[in-house]
């Protein structure tokens, strides 16, 4: 919020240098963040209630208890299987004459890809921002129980897709809710799934939309200068149409090509600011542990560490959220249950591995101001977060803490987290059109549709401040979950059959390794 | 005993001399019989888009359905109108070792290729195709140039 906030008075300040009709797009920009905060506010307050008598949000609760019931459900699947998930990606298992088909690997990357972007980089510094490093142990541990979440979710998305006699697919939660349900003579799946389709498109206007055009928008504009957020918005809407309207795949090409380069950049440069502050590691860790049970001094104690490393983890790996069993329902396999074990591995990646860092680099980086005499972190003057360097937040915070090690690193990270917003855009924007076809049809009128609503989308997120951007966002995203968990919790007899079958033929050596 | 001659052709000029070149061998043999083969270059581990990836199914079907008609049946045809018995395949992955896995899985006695049509950085960095397979396969290669 800190980061629009700034720029927003750094706008003001420059008000008088700036020509008229710049003022007046300024203007337009706080309309459409008024218009936006009046017609989300409900929704949002709804998905965000405290439990009675408590400042806990229940949706907290509803995703660290599922992840918790899946994990001693399926008997510690993530732990039990990690090895044999390997094997899985490495392609130990597929069949060569299978060669051509989508892989386990490229389900995991195009799954990654909609996932690893803001919310390792700007949501992990809201939420150390926010609760502190102690929230990064909360983060971990909802990443390690969110595998299990990705597991269940994953097989039924590939076990109920729907194969079209073309050959495409379409799978995800709303498949496997109607299908399920129906196949268990359950009531309600035809309800349920077409809510889950509504919250899906809300999230990929949300989360997968507007959240990242705000973020790339804020990153450019702390490195240019500030100007009108829909200006962003504008070209950024202008680039994903030419993709999914205009069917220009080289730009998604170069993207997807691109954006891996970009993770594995940021995790080596986090790598080597950690390599290099080794002796700090220690002590950051300490951080961590003494502040996921005490808070140091964060606004909430400890129970505001818990609530934002669960909120940011569950943001960023979208465990239980249903949309990576849509991207993962593509793959090619005979066995559904093979898709969940790959899938268990996104969390770990991307919360366990790149969140962890992030917020190691920024616990080490010492952008959080600490005092310590009293041993607790100084919180800012409006007393709702750590008071930091410079007074940042959110992506800029980041940007900081590598900044501090590695001077031009925030030029390389503002080129990311464009590219990262734009990779997760596009994923998301395939998301969402699933949910809208599902309600309204496969048909080219109504994809098209979509598609420039989700266009709009872009303009609106990226002119948008902040608070009301990040709090839609969550809101939608987990709106989504309260539905597809709910199924899950119906359904998670079906993938246990599954694995009890799975690990029967794997035992007796029915299913065995390929030699390539 | 019969003679299995695998033919790697990769549908351009350089792979009409492989076939002629197969042909000549084959009818010296004799007793031969020939497979042509075809890889559409593929790796399990490239990045594709959740959209891509949905319609990977049916683009792998017109993949091989359109080598299978402007490539190997043709050359199918023309070995078949020489006198000899061949037949075709079409198959994705690594070029080197997939033809290789087809030589050894069809019982390949020997493969003969062309020599690649790869260049620049490409070759560079990742060796070209024949190369590879020169290297890596586990029956006689014969290169044509």
């Amino acid at each position: 919020m800190k980061i629009m906030n700034r720029a927003l008075l750094a706008a003001a300040a420059l008000g008088g240098a700036l020509p008229a009709h710049a003022q007046e797009a300024m203007s337009l920009d706080e309309k459409v963040n008024s218009v936006f905060a009046q017609f989300t506010g409900p929704f949002v307050s709804l998905i965000f209630a405290p439990l009675p008598g408590t400042s806990f949000p229940w949706i907290v609760l509803w995703l660290v208890v599922a992840a918790s019931v899946f994990t001693i459900y399926f008997s510690f699947v993530q732990l039990r299987y990690f090895g044999h998930s390997i094997s899985l990606v490495k392609g130990d298992y597929s069949d060569p004459n299978d060669a051509g088909e989508v892989s386990h690997f490229q389900a995991l990357a195009t799954a990654l890809s909609g996932t690893v972007g803001l919310g390792n980089i700007a949501g992990v510094a809201v939420a150390v921002g926010i609760g502190g490093p102690g929230a990064t142990f909360w983060m971990i541990l909802a990443g390690l129980l969110g595998m299990a979440s990705k597991f269940t979710e994953c097989t039924l998305g590939v076990k109920y897709r729907n194969e079209y006699p073309d050959g495409t697919v379409s799978g995800g939660p709303m498949y496997y809710i109607s299908k399920g349900f129906k196949e268990r003579g359950l009531p309600g799946g035809g309800a349920l799934a077409i809510l889950f389709s509504v919250f899906c498109i809300l999230g990929a206007l949300g989360g997968g939309n507007m959240f990242q055009a705000n973020q790339a928008h804020a990153q450019i504009a702390g490195i240019v200068g500030d100007y009108p957020g829909w200006i962003t918005g504008l070209v950024f809407a202008a680039v994903v149409f030419a993709v999914i309207v205009g069917g220009i795949k080289s730009i998604a090409n170069v993207t997807e090509k691109v954006v891996p380069f970009m993770g594995i950049l940021y995790v080596g440069a986090a790598l080597i600011i950690l390599i290099v502050n080794y002796d700090k590691i220690g002590w950051a860790f300490g951080q961590i542990f003494a502040g996921a049970f005490t808070g140091l001094g964060v606004a909430g104690g400890f129970v505001g560490a818990l609530i934002q490393g669960f909120k940011r983890a569950a943001f960023s790996n979208e465990a239980g959220v249903g949309s990576a069993a849509i991207a993962h329902s593509a793959v090619r396999t005979k066995e559904p249950i093979t898709e969940g074990f790959v899938s268990l591995l996104e969390p770990l990646i991307d919360t366990v591995v790149i969140c962890t860092m992030t917020a190691l680099v920024i616990t080490i980086s010492g952008q959080l101001i600490f005092d310590a005499e009293t041993g607790q972190y100084v919180l800012n003057e409006a007393g709702n977060a750590i008071a930091t360097e410079g007074g940042v937040g959110g992506v800029a915070l980041t940007s900081a803490a590598f900044g501090a090690s590695i001077s031009w690193f925030p030029y390389l990270l503002a080129i990311a987290v464009v590219l990262f917003a734009f990779s997760t855009m596009i994923s998301w924007s395939y998301y969402g059109l699933k949910a809208w076809t599902y309600l309204f049809g496969e048909g080219k009128t109504a994809e098209l549709i979509f598609k420039i609503i989700f266009c709009v989308f872009i303009v609106i997120g990226a002119a948008a401040s902040l608070g009301p951007v990040i709090d839609f966002s969550d809101a939608a995203i987990f709106a989504m979950a309260v539905v597809n968990i709910t199924a899950l919790y119906f359904l998670m007899s079906i993938v246990r059959e599954e694995l009890r079958s799975y690990s029967a033929r794997l035992a007796s050596g029915e299913i065995r390794k390929f030699a390539h | 005993m019969t003679t299995k001659l695998v033919i790697g052709t990769d549908g351009e000029g350089s792979g009409d001399r492989a076939l002629s070149f197969a042909t000549d061998l084959a009818k010296r043999i004799g007793d031969c019989e020939l497979l042509v083969a075809y890889v559409i270059e593929w790796s399990p581990y490239s990045f594709q888009t959740a959209e891509e990836n949905a319609q990977r199914h049916k683009r792998r079907e017109e993949e091989i359905s359109t080598a299978m008609e402007r490539v190997v049946s043709p050359a199918v045809a023309a070995l078949k109108e020489a006198g000899l018995a061949a037949s075709g395949v079409v198959r994705h992955g690594d070029v080197a070792n997939t033809l290789n896995n087809i030589c050894e899985t069809e019982g390949g006695h020997q493969i003969i290729v062309c020599r690649s049509s790869e260049g620049g950085i490409t070759k560079r960095i990742f060796g070209s195709s024949t190369a590879n397979l020169v290297m890596s396969a586990t029956v006689p290669v014969t290169v044509i140039g």
